[in-house]
Protein backbone atom coordinates (compact mmCIF):
# COMPACT_ATOMS: atom_id res chain seq x y z
CA UNK A 1 0.00 0.00 0.00
CA UNK A 2 2.88 2.45 -0.29
CA UNK A 3 0.88 4.33 -3.03
CA UNK A 4 -1.66 5.27 -1.20
CA UNK A 5 1.16 6.38 1.69
CA UNK A 6 2.60 8.44 -1.09
CA UNK A 7 -0.96 9.95 -1.78
CA UNK A 8 -1.85 11.03 1.77
CA UNK A 9 1.38 12.66 1.81
CA UNK A 10 1.09 15.33 -1.27
CA UNK A 11 -2.06 15.80 -1.11
CA UNK A 12 -1.99 18.30 1.24
CA UNK A 13 -1.12 20.99 -1.25
CA UNK A 14 -4.67 20.18 -3.22
CA UNK A 15 -6.57 19.87 -0.05
CA UNK A 16 -6.88 23.22 -0.04
CA UNK A 17 -9.22 23.29 -2.96
CA UNK A 18 -11.61 20.72 -1.28
CA UNK A 19 -15.18 21.78 -0.25
CA UNK A 20 -17.61 19.95 1.37
CA UNK A 21 -21.76 19.20 2.06
CA UNK A 22 -21.76 21.69 4.62
CA UNK A 23 -20.64 24.18 1.66
CA UNK A 24 -23.18 23.68 -1.07
CA UNK A 25 -27.04 25.59 -0.56
CA UNK A 26 -29.14 23.61 0.41
CA UNK A 27 -27.12 21.13 1.89
CA UNK A 28 -29.99 20.47 4.73
CA UNK A 29 -32.10 19.60 2.51
CA UNK A 30 -29.80 17.06 0.49
CA UNK A 31 -28.87 15.99 3.87
CA UNK A 32 -32.82 14.88 4.27
CA UNK A 33 -33.08 13.03 0.69
CA UNK A 34 -30.13 11.17 1.61
CA UNK A 35 -32.31 9.74 5.39
CA UNK A 36 -34.59 8.63 3.06
CA UNK A 37 -32.31 6.70 1.08
CA UNK A 38 -31.09 5.53 3.85
CA UNK A 39 -34.68 4.31 4.87
CA UNK A 40 -36.00 3.11 2.27
CA UNK A 41 -32.59 0.79 0.91
CA UNK A 42 -33.12 -2.39 2.71
CA UNK A 43 -30.73 -3.32 4.87
CA UNK A 44 -30.10 -6.70 3.22
CA UNK A 45 -29.21 -6.05 -0.54
CA UNK A 46 -25.94 -3.82 -2.03
CA UNK A 47 -27.15 -1.45 -4.93
CA UNK A 48 -24.57 -0.45 -7.34
CA UNK A 49 -25.29 2.51 -9.21
CA UNK A 50 -23.56 4.30 -12.06
CA UNK A 51 -23.64 7.46 -12.72
CA UNK A 52 -22.66 8.22 -16.42
CA UNK A 53 -21.45 11.58 -17.02
CA UNK A 54 -18.07 12.78 -15.91
CA UNK A 55 -19.62 16.04 -14.60
CA UNK A 56 -21.39 14.38 -11.88
CA UNK A 57 -18.69 12.01 -10.95
CA UNK A 58 -17.06 15.44 -10.33
CA UNK A 59 -20.06 17.28 -8.50
CA UNK A 60 -19.99 13.83 -6.21
CA UNK A 61 -16.55 14.11 -4.96
CA UNK A 62 -16.72 18.09 -4.78
CA UNK A 63 -19.34 18.04 -2.32
CA UNK A 64 -19.18 14.73 -0.78
CA UNK A 65 -22.47 13.17 -1.99
CA UNK A 66 -20.77 9.16 -1.06
CA UNK A 67 -20.25 10.84 2.49
CA UNK A 68 -24.24 10.80 2.69
CA UNK A 69 -25.08 7.62 1.47
CA UNK A 70 -25.17 4.59 3.29
CA UNK A 71 -23.02 1.87 2.48
CA UNK A 72 -24.80 -0.28 0.96
CA UNK A 73 -26.07 2.35 -2.11
CA UNK A 74 -22.61 2.26 -4.48
CA UNK A 75 -21.66 4.74 -6.91
CA UNK A 76 -19.99 3.20 -9.71
CA UNK A 77 -18.00 6.06 -11.79
CA UNK A 78 -18.85 5.84 -15.69
CA UNK A 79 -17.59 6.27 -19.37
CA UNK A 80 -19.18 9.69 -19.61
CA UNK A 81 -15.39 11.90 -19.90
CA UNK A 82 -14.50 12.35 -23.59
CA UNK A 83 -10.72 13.09 -22.83
CA UNK A 84 -10.69 10.17 -21.01
CA UNK A 85 -11.87 7.50 -23.48
CA UNK A 86 -9.95 8.92 -25.86
CA UNK A 87 -6.96 5.91 -26.59
CA UNK A 88 -4.02 6.45 -27.04
CA UNK A 89 -3.20 6.04 -31.19
CA UNK A 90 -5.72 8.98 -31.87
CA UNK A 91 -3.42 11.52 -29.70
CA UNK A 92 -0.77 10.05 -31.27
CA UNK A 93 -3.06 11.02 -34.62
CA UNK A 94 -3.55 14.47 -33.51
CA UNK A 95 -0.13 14.94 -32.85
CA UNK A 96 1.20 13.69 -36.16
CA UNK A 97 -0.87 15.74 -37.64
CA UNK A 98 0.16 18.90 -35.98
CA UNK A 99 3.56 18.57 -36.36
CA UNK A 100 2.70 19.33 -39.53
CA UNK A 101 4.16 22.90 -40.85
CA UNK A 102 1.56 24.17 -42.36
CA UNK A 103 -1.21 23.46 -40.09
CA UNK A 104 -2.32 25.13 -36.92
CA UNK A 105 -4.17 22.53 -34.58
CA UNK A 106 -6.61 23.66 -32.37
CA UNK A 107 -7.97 21.41 -29.55
CA UNK A 108 -10.19 22.23 -25.85
CA UNK A 109 -8.29 23.18 -23.28
CA UNK A 110 -8.66 19.82 -21.62
CA UNK A 111 -6.93 18.09 -24.96
CA UNK A 112 -3.85 19.85 -24.40
CA UNK A 113 -2.29 17.37 -21.25
CA UNK A 114 -3.92 13.75 -22.70
CA UNK A 115 -1.13 11.71 -22.79
CA UNK A 116 -1.01 9.34 -26.25
CA UNK A 117 2.56 7.21 -26.58
CA UNK A 118 5.05 9.97 -27.80
CA UNK A 119 3.62 12.96 -25.29
CA UNK A 120 0.87 15.40 -25.68
CA UNK A 121 -0.53 18.21 -27.58
CA UNK A 122 1.47 20.47 -24.81
CA UNK A 123 4.48 18.81 -25.23
CA UNK A 124 4.48 19.00 -29.12
CA UNK A 125 3.88 22.67 -28.61
CA UNK A 126 6.67 23.24 -26.68
CA UNK A 127 8.83 21.89 -29.19
CA UNK A 128 7.53 24.07 -32.06
CA UNK A 129 4.62 23.12 -33.75
CA UNK A 130 1.36 24.80 -33.55
CA UNK A 131 -1.13 24.15 -31.45
CA UNK A 132 -3.92 26.52 -30.67
CA UNK A 133 -6.25 26.49 -27.58
CA UNK A 134 -9.81 27.03 -28.75
CA UNK A 135 -13.57 27.76 -26.57
CA UNK A 136 -15.22 26.79 -29.38
CA UNK A 137 -14.99 25.36 -32.82
CA UNK A 138 -16.33 28.53 -33.97
CA UNK A 139 -12.67 30.10 -33.61
CA UNK A 140 -11.52 27.42 -34.98
CA UNK A 141 -13.21 28.26 -38.27
CA UNK A 142 -12.59 32.05 -37.73
CA UNK A 143 -8.21 30.95 -37.64
CA UNK A 144 -8.95 29.52 -40.44
CA UNK A 145 -10.02 32.53 -42.52
CA UNK A 146 -7.28 34.56 -40.88
CA UNK A 147 -4.97 32.48 -41.96
CA UNK A 148 -5.66 31.91 -45.65
CA UNK A 149 -1.96 29.99 -46.35
CA UNK A 150 -2.34 27.82 -43.32
CA UNK A 151 -4.05 24.49 -42.81
CA UNK A 152 -6.37 24.80 -39.51
CA UNK A 153 -7.55 21.47 -38.26
CA UNK A 154 -9.97 21.33 -35.28
CA UNK A 155 -9.42 18.29 -32.60
CA UNK A 156 -13.11 17.43 -32.48
CA UNK A 157 -13.69 15.24 -28.86
CA UNK A 158 -17.31 14.88 -27.05
CA UNK A 159 -20.67 13.20 -26.87
CA UNK A 160 -23.63 14.23 -28.33
CA UNK A 161 -23.39 17.93 -26.43
CA UNK A 162 -20.53 18.74 -28.07
CA UNK A 163 -21.29 17.29 -31.74
CA UNK A 164 -23.84 19.85 -32.91
CA UNK A 165 -21.24 22.59 -32.45
CA UNK A 166 -18.76 20.91 -34.51
CA UNK A 167 -22.00 20.02 -37.14
CA UNK A 168 -22.90 23.46 -37.52
CA UNK A 169 -19.49 24.62 -37.75
CA UNK A 170 -18.82 22.53 -40.39
CA UNK A 171 -21.97 23.71 -42.36
CA UNK A 172 -20.99 27.20 -42.07
CA UNK A 173 -17.33 26.55 -43.34
CA UNK A 174 -19.13 24.47 -46.10
CA UNK A 175 -21.65 27.32 -46.80
CA UNK A 176 -18.71 29.85 -47.24
CA UNK A 177 -16.49 27.96 -48.80
CA UNK A 178 -13.73 27.48 -46.43
CA UNK A 179 -10.81 25.16 -48.05
CA UNK A 180 -8.08 25.26 -45.50
CA UNK A 181 -10.39 24.11 -42.58
CA UNK A 182 -10.68 20.39 -41.61
CA UNK A 183 -11.77 18.21 -39.17
CA UNK A 184 -10.16 15.31 -36.43
CA UNK A 185 -13.41 13.87 -35.59
CA UNK A 186 -13.51 12.50 -32.35
CA UNK A 187 -16.99 12.27 -31.94
CA UNK A 188 -18.14 9.49 -29.50
CA UNK A 189 -21.87 8.77 -28.89
CA UNK A 190 -23.65 7.61 -25.15
CA UNK A 191 -25.60 4.83 -26.24
CA UNK A 192 -22.86 1.82 -27.80
CA UNK A 193 -20.74 1.71 -24.55
CA UNK A 194 -23.79 1.78 -22.01
CA UNK A 195 -25.05 -1.00 -24.43
CA UNK A 196 -21.18 -2.37 -23.66
CA UNK A 197 -21.33 -1.89 -20.10
CA UNK A 198 -24.95 -3.60 -19.85
CA UNK A 199 -23.17 -6.86 -21.14
CA UNK A 200 -20.08 -7.08 -19.55
CA UNK A 201 -20.07 -9.84 -16.69
CA UNK A 202 -17.90 -8.69 -14.50
CA UNK A 203 -20.10 -5.36 -13.64
CA UNK A 204 -23.61 -6.19 -12.49
CA UNK A 205 -24.98 -2.79 -11.95
CA UNK A 206 -28.75 -1.60 -10.71
CA UNK A 207 -29.23 0.99 -12.11
CA UNK A 208 -28.25 4.19 -13.84
CA UNK A 209 -28.07 8.32 -13.46
CA UNK A 210 -28.25 9.66 -16.90
CA UNK A 211 -26.13 12.74 -18.22
CA UNK A 212 -28.09 16.00 -18.14
CA UNK A 213 -25.94 18.03 -21.18
CA UNK A 214 -26.23 15.04 -23.47
CA UNK A 215 -29.62 14.28 -22.88
CA UNK A 216 -30.76 17.92 -23.96
CA UNK A 217 -29.59 16.81 -27.31
CA UNK A 218 -30.42 13.32 -27.50
CA UNK A 219 -33.56 13.19 -24.92
CA UNK A 220 -34.43 10.84 -22.66
CA UNK A 221 -36.28 8.25 -24.83
CA UNK A 222 -33.39 7.09 -26.24
CA UNK A 223 -32.15 5.30 -22.77
CA UNK A 224 -35.43 2.88 -22.43
CA UNK A 225 -33.38 0.64 -24.08
CA UNK A 226 -31.72 -0.03 -20.94
CA UNK A 227 -35.08 -0.65 -18.70
CA UNK A 228 -36.34 -2.87 -21.99
CA UNK A 229 -33.78 -4.85 -23.03
CA UNK A 230 -31.92 -5.19 -19.27
CA UNK A 231 -34.41 -4.18 -16.53
CA UNK A 232 -32.37 -1.26 -15.34
CA UNK A 233 -33.78 2.20 -13.76
CA UNK A 234 -32.39 4.84 -15.12
CA UNK A 235 -33.28 8.76 -13.74
CA UNK A 236 -31.44 11.41 -15.85
CA UNK A 237 -30.23 14.42 -13.42
CA UNK A 238 -29.31 17.73 -13.34
CA UNK A 239 -25.88 19.31 -11.85
CA UNK A 240 -26.30 20.69 -8.67
CA UNK A 241 -25.26 18.58 -5.57
CA UNK A 242 -29.11 18.36 -4.88
CA UNK A 243 -30.02 17.15 -8.17
CA UNK A 244 -27.97 14.08 -8.12
CA UNK A 245 -29.05 13.28 -4.80
CA UNK A 246 -32.57 13.13 -5.61
CA UNK A 247 -32.00 11.38 -8.81
CA UNK A 248 -29.64 8.62 -6.53
CA UNK A 249 -33.04 8.52 -4.73
CA UNK A 250 -35.39 8.28 -7.15
CA UNK A 251 -33.25 5.18 -8.75
CA UNK A 252 -33.45 3.37 -5.10
CA UNK A 253 -37.08 4.02 -4.71
CA UNK A 254 -37.48 2.26 -8.31
CA UNK A 255 -35.48 -0.78 -7.18
CA UNK A 256 -37.54 -1.03 -3.97
CA UNK A 257 -40.76 -0.80 -5.44
CA UNK A 258 -39.60 -3.36 -8.22
CA UNK A 259 -40.23 -0.48 -11.25
CA UNK A 260 -37.58 -0.15 -13.93
CA UNK A 261 -38.18 3.51 -15.91
CA UNK A 262 -36.94 6.52 -18.24
CA UNK A 263 -37.44 9.06 -14.99
CA UNK A 264 -36.27 12.48 -15.49
CA UNK A 265 -35.11 14.51 -12.73
CA UNK A 266 -33.75 17.49 -14.80
CA UNK A 267 -36.92 18.45 -16.28
CA UNK A 268 -36.11 22.08 -16.17
CA UNK A 269 -33.44 21.40 -19.33
CA UNK A 270 -33.54 18.00 -20.56
CA UNK A 271 -36.87 17.70 -23.39
CA UNK A 272 -38.01 13.81 -23.72
CA UNK A 273 -37.73 13.76 -27.82
CA UNK A 274 -34.05 15.95 -27.36
CA UNK A 275 -33.11 18.69 -29.09
CA UNK A 276 -34.51 17.87 -32.76
CA UNK A 277 -32.40 20.48 -34.36
CA UNK A 278 -29.05 19.34 -33.36
CA UNK A 279 -30.49 15.64 -34.29
CA UNK A 280 -30.76 16.74 -37.71
CA UNK A 281 -27.73 18.68 -38.18
CA UNK A 282 -26.00 15.61 -36.69
CA UNK A 283 -27.42 13.55 -39.15
CA UNK A 284 -27.07 15.85 -41.96
CA UNK A 285 -22.59 16.13 -40.86
CA UNK A 286 -21.59 13.10 -39.41
CA UNK A 287 -22.06 8.76 -39.98
CA UNK A 288 -21.56 6.35 -37.66
CA UNK A 289 -18.33 4.42 -37.78
CA UNK A 290 -18.17 0.51 -37.78
CA UNK A 291 -16.21 0.76 -34.96
CA UNK A 292 -14.36 2.91 -32.99
CA UNK A 293 -11.71 2.40 -29.71
CA UNK A 294 -12.30 3.54 -26.35
CA UNK A 295 -9.34 3.87 -23.80
CA UNK A 296 -10.24 1.01 -20.75
CA UNK A 297 -12.95 -0.41 -22.77
CA UNK A 298 -11.44 -1.90 -26.16
CA UNK A 299 -13.26 -1.76 -29.37
CA UNK A 300 -17.03 -0.65 -29.61
CA UNK A 301 -19.28 -1.50 -32.48
CA UNK A 302 -20.85 2.15 -33.77
CA UNK A 303 -19.61 4.18 -31.21
CA UNK A 304 -18.60 6.77 -32.72
CA UNK A 305 -18.75 9.62 -35.58
CA UNK A 306 -16.74 10.34 -38.52
CA UNK A 307 -17.49 12.93 -41.55
CA UNK A 308 -20.41 12.05 -43.63
CA UNK A 309 -19.89 11.74 -47.65
CA UNK A 310 -21.14 14.90 -47.91
CA UNK A 311 -18.39 16.48 -45.86
CA UNK A 312 -15.17 14.27 -46.40
CA UNK A 313 -13.67 17.54 -48.04
CA UNK A 314 -13.35 18.24 -44.03
CA UNK A 315 -12.17 15.35 -43.05
CA UNK A 316 -8.44 15.46 -41.71
CA UNK A 317 -7.98 11.78 -41.64
CA UNK A 318 -8.70 11.90 -45.35
CA UNK A 319 -6.58 15.24 -46.15
CA UNK A 320 -3.95 14.35 -44.05
CA UNK A 321 -1.81 10.98 -43.38
CA UNK A 322 -2.22 9.96 -40.04
CA UNK A 323 -0.09 6.87 -38.41
CA UNK A 324 -3.42 4.85 -37.27
CA UNK A 325 -1.93 3.17 -35.34
CA UNK A 326 -3.76 1.06 -32.28
CA UNK A 327 -1.58 1.84 -29.30
CA UNK A 328 -1.71 -0.52 -26.02
CA UNK A 329 -2.29 1.68 -23.06
CA UNK A 330 0.44 1.31 -20.56
CA UNK A 331 0.75 -1.84 -18.55
CA UNK A 332 1.17 -0.10 -15.36
CA UNK A 333 -2.16 1.77 -15.85
CA UNK A 334 -5.32 0.72 -14.85
CA UNK A 335 -8.13 2.71 -15.90
CA UNK A 336 -9.47 0.73 -17.95
CA UNK A 337 -10.82 -1.53 -14.52
CA UNK A 338 -11.39 1.73 -13.51
CA UNK A 339 -13.80 2.96 -16.36
CA UNK A 340 -15.10 -0.75 -15.98
CA UNK A 341 -16.25 0.30 -12.20
CA UNK A 342 -14.44 -2.60 -11.57
CA UNK A 343 -11.35 -1.05 -9.21
CA UNK A 344 -11.78 2.08 -7.67
CA UNK A 345 -8.95 4.70 -8.33
CA UNK A 346 -7.53 4.53 -5.75
CA UNK A 347 -7.07 0.61 -6.34
CA UNK A 348 -4.75 1.27 -9.19
CA UNK A 349 -1.20 0.39 -8.89
CA UNK A 350 -0.08 4.17 -9.72
CA UNK A 351 -3.16 6.18 -8.40
CA UNK A 352 -1.20 8.83 -6.78
CA UNK A 353 2.62 8.08 -7.15
CA UNK A 354 3.44 7.57 -10.88
CA UNK A 355 -0.46 8.98 -11.77
CA UNK A 356 -1.06 12.33 -10.68
CA UNK A 357 -3.08 15.59 -11.91
CA UNK A 358 0.43 17.60 -12.44
CA UNK A 359 1.79 14.29 -14.23
CA UNK A 360 -0.98 11.99 -15.66
CA UNK A 361 -0.12 8.88 -17.05
CA UNK A 362 -3.33 7.69 -17.29
CA UNK A 363 -6.23 9.69 -19.07
CA UNK A 364 -8.69 9.46 -16.04
CA UNK A 365 -6.19 11.71 -14.14
CA UNK A 366 -6.04 14.15 -16.71
CA UNK A 367 -9.75 15.66 -17.20
CA UNK A 368 -10.66 17.16 -14.01
CA UNK A 369 -14.24 15.14 -14.67
CA UNK A 370 -12.00 11.83 -14.97
CA UNK A 371 -12.96 9.32 -11.94
CA UNK A 372 -9.26 9.28 -10.99
CA UNK A 373 -8.18 13.43 -10.97
CA UNK A 374 -12.14 13.27 -8.56
CA UNK A 375 -11.29 10.72 -6.22
CA UNK A 376 -7.28 12.68 -6.11
CA UNK A 377 -8.65 16.36 -5.76
CA UNK A 378 -11.29 16.00 -3.79
CA UNK A 379 -12.05 12.47 -2.32
CA UNK A 380 -9.95 12.40 0.87
CA UNK A 381 -13.03 11.76 3.45
CA UNK A 382 -14.82 8.87 1.55
CA UNK A 383 -11.16 7.41 1.05
CA UNK A 384 -10.17 7.67 4.60
CA UNK A 385 -13.88 6.10 5.03
CA UNK A 386 -13.76 3.67 2.65
CA UNK A 387 -9.93 2.69 3.35
CA UNK A 388 -11.19 1.47 7.16
CA UNK A 389 -13.62 -0.84 5.47
CA UNK A 390 -11.32 -2.35 2.81
CA UNK A 391 -9.35 -5.67 3.22
CA UNK A 392 -5.46 -5.35 2.95
CA UNK A 393 -5.67 -7.00 -0.65
CA UNK A 394 -7.93 -4.34 -1.37
CA UNK A 395 -6.18 -1.84 -0.13
CA UNK A 396 -2.98 -3.11 -2.76
CA UNK A 397 -5.28 -2.94 -5.56
CA UNK A 398 -4.87 -6.47 -6.73
CA UNK B 1 -14.96 20.70 -21.20
CA UNK B 2 -18.61 19.67 -20.63
CA UNK B 3 -19.14 23.14 -18.57
CA UNK B 4 -22.70 25.03 -19.92
CA UNK B 5 -23.05 28.20 -18.28
CA UNK B 6 -26.04 30.70 -18.26
CA UNK B 7 -25.65 33.47 -20.48
CA UNK B 8 -28.64 36.31 -21.18
CA UNK B 9 -29.01 37.21 -24.59
CA UNK B 10 -28.34 41.20 -25.09
CA UNK B 11 -28.33 41.77 -28.67
CA UNK B 12 -29.37 40.30 -32.09
CA UNK B 13 -26.32 40.00 -34.02
CA UNK B 14 -26.96 38.34 -37.69
CA UNK B 15 -30.10 36.57 -38.09
CA UNK B 16 -28.45 34.95 -41.25
CA UNK B 17 -25.65 32.94 -39.27
CA UNK B 18 -27.26 32.96 -36.10
CA UNK B 19 -25.35 34.90 -34.20
CA UNK B 20 -26.41 36.35 -30.67
CA UNK B 21 -24.65 38.56 -28.35
CA UNK B 22 -24.65 37.30 -24.44
CA UNK B 23 -23.63 38.29 -21.49
CA UNK B 24 -21.84 35.89 -19.07
CA UNK B 25 -20.42 36.67 -16.02
CA UNK B 26 -20.00 40.71 -16.91
CA UNK B 27 -18.41 39.34 -20.26
CA UNK B 28 -19.81 39.95 -23.38
CA UNK B 29 -19.28 37.44 -26.55
CA UNK B 30 -21.28 36.27 -29.76
CA UNK B 31 -22.11 32.62 -29.70
CA UNK B 32 -24.34 30.80 -32.27
CA UNK B 33 -27.70 30.13 -31.76
CA UNK B 34 -28.48 27.91 -34.25
CA UNK B 35 -29.51 24.71 -32.37
CA UNK B 36 -32.31 26.58 -30.87
CA UNK B 37 -34.14 27.83 -34.08
CA UNK B 38 -37.42 26.29 -32.88
CA UNK B 39 -37.76 28.28 -29.28
CA UNK B 40 -37.78 31.98 -31.09
CA UNK B 41 -35.48 33.59 -28.95
CA UNK B 42 -35.61 37.15 -27.74
CA UNK B 43 -33.50 39.64 -26.33
CA UNK B 44 -33.24 38.98 -22.76
CA UNK B 45 -33.92 35.18 -23.07
CA UNK B 46 -31.39 32.54 -20.88
CA UNK B 47 -29.85 30.36 -22.80
CA UNK B 48 -27.35 27.38 -21.65
CA UNK B 49 -23.93 27.77 -23.63
CA UNK B 50 -22.01 24.78 -24.76
CA UNK B 51 -18.44 25.68 -26.62
CA UNK B 52 -19.72 28.59 -28.22
CA UNK B 53 -23.34 27.20 -29.30
CA UNK B 54 -26.81 27.77 -26.94
CA UNK B 55 -28.01 24.71 -26.15
CA UNK B 56 -31.00 24.85 -24.33
CA UNK B 57 -33.28 27.61 -23.41
CA UNK B 58 -33.61 27.97 -19.50
CA UNK B 59 -35.57 30.49 -17.20
CA UNK B 60 -34.62 33.24 -15.06
CA UNK B 61 -34.82 30.78 -12.08
CA UNK B 62 -33.15 28.29 -13.23
CA UNK B 63 -30.33 30.43 -14.56
CA UNK B 64 -29.83 31.52 -11.19
CA UNK B 65 -29.92 28.23 -9.66
CA UNK B 66 -27.33 27.13 -11.70
CA UNK B 67 -24.84 29.93 -11.91
CA UNK B 68 -25.01 29.35 -7.93
CA UNK B 69 -23.72 26.15 -8.76
CA UNK B 70 -21.05 26.54 -11.05
CA UNK B 71 -19.73 29.56 -8.37
CA UNK B 72 -19.55 26.43 -6.25
CA UNK B 73 -17.58 24.20 -8.63
CA UNK B 74 -15.06 27.52 -8.93
CA UNK B 75 -11.75 27.03 -10.36
CA UNK B 76 -13.65 24.82 -13.80
CA UNK B 77 -16.06 27.63 -13.80
CA UNK B 78 -13.45 30.40 -13.46
CA UNK B 79 -11.37 29.06 -16.65
CA UNK B 80 -14.47 28.48 -18.56
CA UNK B 81 -15.08 32.31 -18.52
CA UNK B 82 -11.49 33.00 -19.02
CA UNK B 83 -11.72 30.61 -22.36
CA UNK B 84 -15.01 32.40 -23.16
CA UNK B 85 -13.09 36.11 -23.03
CA UNK B 86 -10.33 34.68 -25.37
CA UNK B 87 -13.28 33.64 -27.80
CA UNK B 88 -14.28 35.99 -30.69
CA UNK B 89 -16.91 34.15 -32.72
CA UNK B 90 -17.78 36.43 -35.88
Amino acid sequence: MDHWIVHRQTRGRIGREMKFINEFRNAGLARAVAAEIEAIAPRDKRYKIMEICGGHTHTIYRHGIKDLLPDRVEMIHGPGCPVCVLPMGRVDDGIAIAERPEVILTCFGDMMRVPGSKGTLLEVKARGADVRMVYSPLDALRLARENPAREVVFYAIGFETTAPSTALTLMRAKKEGVKNFTVFCNHVTIVPPLRALLESPELKLDGFIGPGHVSTVVGCKLYQFICTEYGKPIVVAGFEPLDLIQSILMVVRQLTQGRCEVENQYTRSVPWEGNLQALKCMDKVFEVRPYFEWRGLGFIAQSALKLSREYAEFDSEIRFDTPSVRVADPTSCQCGEVLKGVLKPRQCRVFGTRCTPEHPLGALMVSSEGACAAYFNFGRKVTDREMDRMTDREKVGV
Amino acid sequence: MCLAIPGRIVEMVDADLQLAKVEVGGVRRNINVGLLEDDCLQIGDWVLIHVGFAMSKIDEQEAARTLDALEEIGAAYRQELEDLRESCID
